[in-house]
C-alpha cells in the first residue's frame, strides 16, 4: 500500500502529512505529526482518551483514518489553551482536582468543550450523558462533572 | 516516627488545596505517559500470544519471520536465561512462555521492527506447534483432586491434604474458642459466596521503550508504580548489575497495583539487546485483559453467630482465591482483613491460593480484602434483617477500637471505625426517605496500609526555593501532597517548593507506589529530610551569630534566637542563609532513608440508596456517601478523589465488572465494550466524609488512604439490592441478568 498525502488543518495551522490507507487518525497526529495529547487507551471507540474534534464534531480519532483528515479542520487538546491563557476548563480541572493521573483528561477536556458549544447551560445529567464515552478510572467522575459546571458557568459570564 | 507532641499544631499548608504541580502539563496534553516516548532508531516490538488456555509448546519456528524485509530482531524463552530466584522466574517466565502456555495470551515470542505493519506480519509467520492440554479456570474446580494440573511441584508443605496440586499455600489467623462462641449465640447463619476477577483497568495501557547498549548498559522508559522494583526484576531477568540498568518512570495513566511488576519490559530490553536497536512497546487493550494482572477470583464460607441483641458471639471463615497461573500470596490479606472491622472472642479464618489457567494475578488496589469483606459484611446484614436490628447500631456494638485484638493478631492502637460510624449515623442521609423498589446499603471496610523502604533528597536552592528528589511516580496528586509537607516544615510558601520523581540512578531504593503509603512514608521522609536541611541551616547561622547551635530555633522559614538568653540578633530567612550558603560551608540538603514502619489502619463506611428495575434487573445507584478515616488530609481533594475514585471501582466490581471464560478457557470479553467498567452516566454524585483521627505513626498524623474505599462498595450495594427487593445474591457481580433471572425465580 503506497502512503498518501494529505492537507488538512490541525487547531488552526495548516499541515501536510504522509500516511498508509489503513493508519488512524490518532496514529498520525501521534506518531507522524508529534501531538502526543491524544492517547490510545482500547483502539476501539470504546474509552474516548483519542478524543478530537473533526470539522467540529466530536470523535474517537482510533475510528478515523488519517486520510479523511483531507481538507478537514482538526481540533486537539493541545489547541484549548491560547498561548499560555489555558482554557477555562483546563483551568477549573486543576483548580478542582477533577484529574487524578491525567492520562483520560486530554479526551474529556475535548469532549466537554464540544458539549459546551453545544450547550452552554448544561445540567449535571447532560454533562454524564455526553462523557459517558469517555472512561475514567480515577476520579469517579464527581470532580469532573463539578469542574465542568463550574467552567461552563464561568463561560456564560454567570 | 511518631506523632509529634504540639498535638494542636496549626497547619499553614497540610489541609489546603492548592493547584497541583504536574496539572498544567496533564490538561495541556504536554506530560509525557509510558507510550509517549520515542528514540532515534526506534523499533516497533510486538508479542505473540498463546490462543489455548493450556499447551505444551513443542516447537517454535521463527525463521520466515527473521527473513521478512525490516523485521530486526525475534526473542522466545530461549533468549533468556533462568534467574536464581524463583518468584523473578515466574514473572519472566509469565513475560515469555518456558516451554508450556499457561493461558489464554501467555507470551511465546516476540519481534522487533521499522514498522507496526512490519511487526505484526512478522507474528503471522511465526509457527508454533501447540500440544493442547485440559485446563482449568475455576477455583473450586482446580483445588478437586484430578483437576488438571496448571504447574507441578508448587504446592508448599503446610497445604492439608486431600487438594489437588494446584493448591499452593495455605494460611490461618484467629483467636478464642469457636465452639463456645457459637453456643452463645441466638441466630447462627452460614452462607457462600463466589466473585468474579476483576481487572484495575487502568486507561494507559501498558508502555515501555528499552534501549541497550553493546557495552551492556541500558535505560528503559515506562509507564509504572516503582521503577525500582522494575529494575530489580529487569536487571535479574537480564543478568545485568542493577547499576547498568537506568529505568526512569514516565507519568503515569493509573496502575491501582497492576503496574507494580513488569510484563514487556524484559521483552523489550531483549528485543534491544539482540537488535542493536531502541525498542518500544505499546500493549493492545486485548492485550491488558489477556496477559496483565487481574485480581483474584474467590469462592468463600462465612459462618457468624450474634445474640438478639446484636453481639457476634463467634466468626468464621474459608477463603478460596485463584491467582492464575502462578502462586500468589493474596488469600493471606483476605483472610487477616475478613474480620477487621469486628472485636470478636472467637474468630477463625483459613485460605487457600489456587493455580488456574488464567494470567498471573496482579495486586489490585486492597488485594484481597474486598471480596473477604463483602462476604462477611453479606452475613452480618442478613443477621440483622433476620433479627431486626439496625445495622448501623449492630456495627457500632461489634466494631474494633483502639486496644482490640485483631482478627489477625495485632492489638489496634488508635483508629478511627467508631468515629466513622457515628459520622455515618449523624448523617442526613442514614434517615432520607426510600420509595419503593429503593434500598439501603452499608458496609465497613479496612485496610492495612503500608510504609517501606523511602528515600528522599531535599535541596535547599541557592535562592531559598526548596527542590525535592522523590522516587515513587505520583499517580494521583502526591507531588501537591509532598510539596505541601516540605512547604510546611520549613516554613516556606507551596509554590517555592518543587518535586521530581527521580530515575533509578538519582536516588536510593524505593519501594513502589503501594499500600497507599506515598503521602504517609514520602511524606515522613520529607518532613524528616526538612527537619536535617534545618539543622544544617541552624547551624550555619549558630556559627555567624557566634552561639550554640541549640540556641538557634526555626520559625517561619527563618533562623531565630532561641530566646532572650541566646542573644539579640535579626532572624535571618531561609533566602538569607541560602544566598551565602558557600561562604559558610556549601551546599545546604537534607535527606532521609528509611524503611518506614507506624502505617495507620484505616477503616471505612459507605452507604448506598439504590433502586432496582424489576423488569430488566438493572441497578440504578440514587445516592451514595463515603465516610473515612483518612488520619491528617494533607490535600482533601485527593483524599476525597481516592474515596470517590475507589467507591466507583468497587461499584463497577459490584455491579458488572467481571472475566468471563468460555468452556474452552478462553477469554471472552477482552475489551472495554464487553468488559463493562462505570461510566459517568451510571452513577451519581459521590459524597465524601472525611474523619480525622491522628495516626501516632507519622509527625502529621498521616494514614494511608487509597485503598480502603474500594472494600466496601461490594456488599454495601449488595445489601442495598437486598433490601430494595428483598432477593440477596451471594455472587459478583450483580449483572442485570443475574438479578433479573432471580427476580423471576422469586415471582
Amino acid at each position: 500500500m503506497r502512503n498518501l498525502h494529505i492537507s488538512t488543518s490541525v487547531n488552526g495551522d495548516q499541515t501536510e502529512f504522509v500516511c498508509a490507507p489503513d493508519e488512524t487518525l490518532l496514529d498520525v497526529l501521534r506518531n507522524r505529526l508529534g501531538l502526543t495529547g491524544a492517547k490510545e487507551g482500547c483502539g476501539t471507540g470504546d474509552c474516548g482518551a483519542c478524543s478530537v474534534t473533526l470539522n467540529g464534531r466530536l470523535v474517537c480519532s482510533c475510528l478515523v483514518l488519517g486520510v479523511e483528515a483531507e481538507g478537514a479542520e482538526i481540533g486537539t487538546v493541545e489547541g484549548l489553551a491560547m498561548g499560555d491563557h489555558l482554557h477555562p476548563l483546563q483551568r477549573n480541572f486543576i483548580d478542582h482536582a477533577a484529574l487524578q493521573c491525567g492520562i483520560c483528561t486530554p479526551g474529556i477536556l475535548v469532549a466537554a468543550k464540544a458539549l459546551l458549544e453545544k450547550n452552554p447551560n448544561p445540567t449535571d445529567e447532560e454533562i454524564r450523558y455526553w462523557l459517558a464515552g469517555n472512561l475514567c478510572r480515577c476520579t469517579g467522575y464527581d470532580k469532573i462533572i463539578k469542574a465542568v459546571q463550574i467552567a461552563a458557568a464561568e463561560m456564560r459570564g454567570a | 516516627m511518631a506523632l509529634d507532641s504540639k498535638m494542636n499544631r496549626v497547619f499553614k499548608v497540610v489541609g489546603t488545596r492548592p493547584p497541583r504541580p504536574d496539572g498544567v502539563e496533564k490538561v495541556t496534553g504536554r506530560a509525557m505517559y509510558g507510550a509517549d516516548a520515542t528514540a532515534p532508531g526506534m523499533l516497533v516490538g510486538r508479542i505473540l500470544r498463546s490462543p489455548h488456555a493450556h499447551a505444551i509448546i513443542k516447537s517454535i519456528d521463527v525463521s520466515a519471520a527473521e527473513a521478512l524485509k525490516g523485521v530486526k530482531a525475534v526473542v522466545t524463552a530461549a533468549d533468556f536465561g533462568v534467574p536464581d530466584d524463583l518468584s523473578i522466574r515466574d514473572v519472566q517466565d509469565n513475560c515469555m512462555a518456558q516451554g508450556k502456555a499457561l493461558y489464554h495470551g501467555h507470551a511465546v515470542a516476540a519481534v522487533a521492527a521499522n514498522t507496526a505493519a512490519i511487526a505484526s506480519q512478522a507474528l503471522k509467520l511465526i509457527k508454533v506447534r501447540y500440544e493442547v492440554l485440559p485446563h482449568v479456570t475455576d477455583v473450586d474446580e482446580a483445588m478437586r483432586p484430578g483437576a488438571p494440573i496448571v504447574q507441578e511441584a508448587r504446592a508448599l508443605e503446610n497445604v492439608a491434604a486431600g487438594f489437588s496440586e494446584n493448591v499452593t499455600s495455605q494460611c490461618e489467623f484467629g483467636h478464642g474458642d469457636l465452639e463456645v462462641g457459637f453456643a452463645k449465640a441466638d441466630k447462627v447463619i452460614e452462607r457462600s459466596f463466589t466473585t468474579a476477577a476483576t481487572h484495575q483497568g487502568y486507561i494507559e495501557p501498558h508502555a515501555c521503550l528499552a534501549s541497550m547498549s553493546p557495552d551492556g548498559k541500558g535505560d528503559l522508559w515506562c509507564c509504572t508504580q516503582g521503577q525500582f522494583q522494575v529494575r530489580t526484576l529487569c536487571a535479574e531477568i537480564m543478568g545485568m548489575d542493577a547499576s547498568q540498568l537506568r529505568v526512569t518512570a514516565s507519568e503515569i495513566g493509573g496502575g491501582f497495583g497492576g503496574k507494580t511488576t513488569v510484563f514487556i519490559e524484559p521483552v523489550a530490553l531483549a528485543l534491544s539487546r539482540k537488535s542493536g536497536r531502541p525498542v518500544k512497546i505499546v500493549m493492545t487493550r486485548d492485550e491488558v485483559f489477556k496477559a496483565t494482572g487481574p485480581t483474584v477470583s474467590s469462592s468463600m464460607d462465612v459462618k457468624i453467630g450474634m445474640t438478639n441483641d446484636g453481639r457476634i458471639t463467634a466468626a468464621q471463615a474459608q477463603l478460596r482465591y485463584q491467582g492464575g497461573a502462578f502462586p500468589c500470596g493474596t488469600v493471606e490479606m483476605g483472610a487477616q482483613s475478613a474480620f477487621a472491622c469486628y472485636n470478636l472472642d472467637a474468630v477463625h479464618t483459613v485460605g487457600w491460593n489456587v493455580l488456574t489457567n488464567r494470567p498471573k494475578e496482579a495486586a489490585y488496589r486492597a488485594p484481597g480484602a474486598p471480596m473477604a469483606i463483602y462476604a462477611v459484611e453479606s452475613v452480618v446484614d442478613e443477621l440483622c434483617q433476620e433479627l431486626g436490628l439496625d445495622p448501623l447500631n449492630v456495627r457500632l456494638k461489634n466494631a474494633s477500637t483502639k486496644g482490640t485484638k485483631s482478627s489477625y493478631g495485632p492489638t489496634f492502637d488508635d483508629i478511627g471505625l467508631r468515629a466513622t460510624l457515628e459520622a455515618a449515623k449523624a448523617h442526613p442521609h442514614c434517615s432520607a426517605p426510600l420509595g419503593p423498589n429503593q434500598g439501603r446499603g452499608l458496609s465497613c471496610g479496612f485496610w492495612f496500609n503500608f510504609g517501606g523502604n523511602t528515600c528522599v533528597s531535599l535541596n535547599i536552592n541557592t535562592d531559598g526555593t526548596v527542590g525535592i528528589t522523590e522516587g515513587n511516580p505520583d499517580i494521583g496528586g502526591s507531588r501537591a501532597a509532598i510539596s505541601q509537607m516540605a512547604a510546611e516544615e520549613l516554613g516556606v510558601p507551596y509554590d517555592k517548593v518543587r518535586t521530581i520523581i527521580a530515575d533509578t540512578n538519582s536516588l536510593g531504593y524505593n519501594d513502589v507506589t503501594d499500600g497507599s503509603r506515598v503521602t504517609f512514608s514520602v511524606g515522613l521522609a520529607t518532613i524528616e529530610a526538612a527537619r536535617n536541611a534545618i539543622k544544617v541551616m541552624c547551624g550555619r547561622v549558630a556559627k555567624i551569630w557566634g552561639i550554640d547551635e541549640d540556641a538557634v530555633i526555626w520559625e517561619d522559614g527563618c533562623a531565630k534566637p532561641s530566646g532572650a538568653n541566646a542573644g539579640d540578633f535579626t532572624p535571618m530567612s531561609i533566602e538569607e542563609i541560602a544566598a551565602i550558603s558557600s561562604n559558610t560551608g556549601g551546599p545546604i540538603a537534607g535527606h532521609f532513608e528509611v524503611n518506614a514502619d507506624g502505617a495507620g489502619v484505616s477503616f471505612g463506611v459507605h452507604l448506598a440508596d439504590v433502586e432496582v428495575d424489576p423488569e430488566t434487573g438493572a441497578t440504578k445507584i440514587l445516592r451514595y456517601t463515603v465516610f473515612q478515616d483518612a488520619g491528617k488530609a494533607v490535600h482533601p481533594d485527593y483524599v476525597e478523589g481516592q474515596m470517590q475514585g475507589g467507591a466507583v471501582q468497587g461499584i463497577g466490581w459490584a455491579l458488572n465488572e467481571e472475566y468471563i471464560y468460555g468452556k474452552d478457557g478462553l477469554l471472552q470479553n477482552a475489551g472495554f465494550l464487553d468488559y463493562r467498567v462505570p461510566v459517568a452516566s451510571d452513577l451519581p454524585n459521590i459524597e465524601t466524609v472525611i474523619l480525622e483521627i491522628p495516626n501516632p505513626g507519622h509527625p502529621y498524623g498521616v494514614r494511608g488512604v487509597g485503598e480502603t474505599p474500594i472494600v466496601p462498595p461490594l456488599a454495601t450495594l449488595s445489601n442495598a439490592v437486598a433490601r430494595a427487593i428483598g432477593i440477596r445474591l451471594f455472587e459478583l457481580p450483580m449483572s442485570p441478568p443475574k438479578l433479573l433471572k432471580a427476580i423471576r425465580q422469586k415471582g
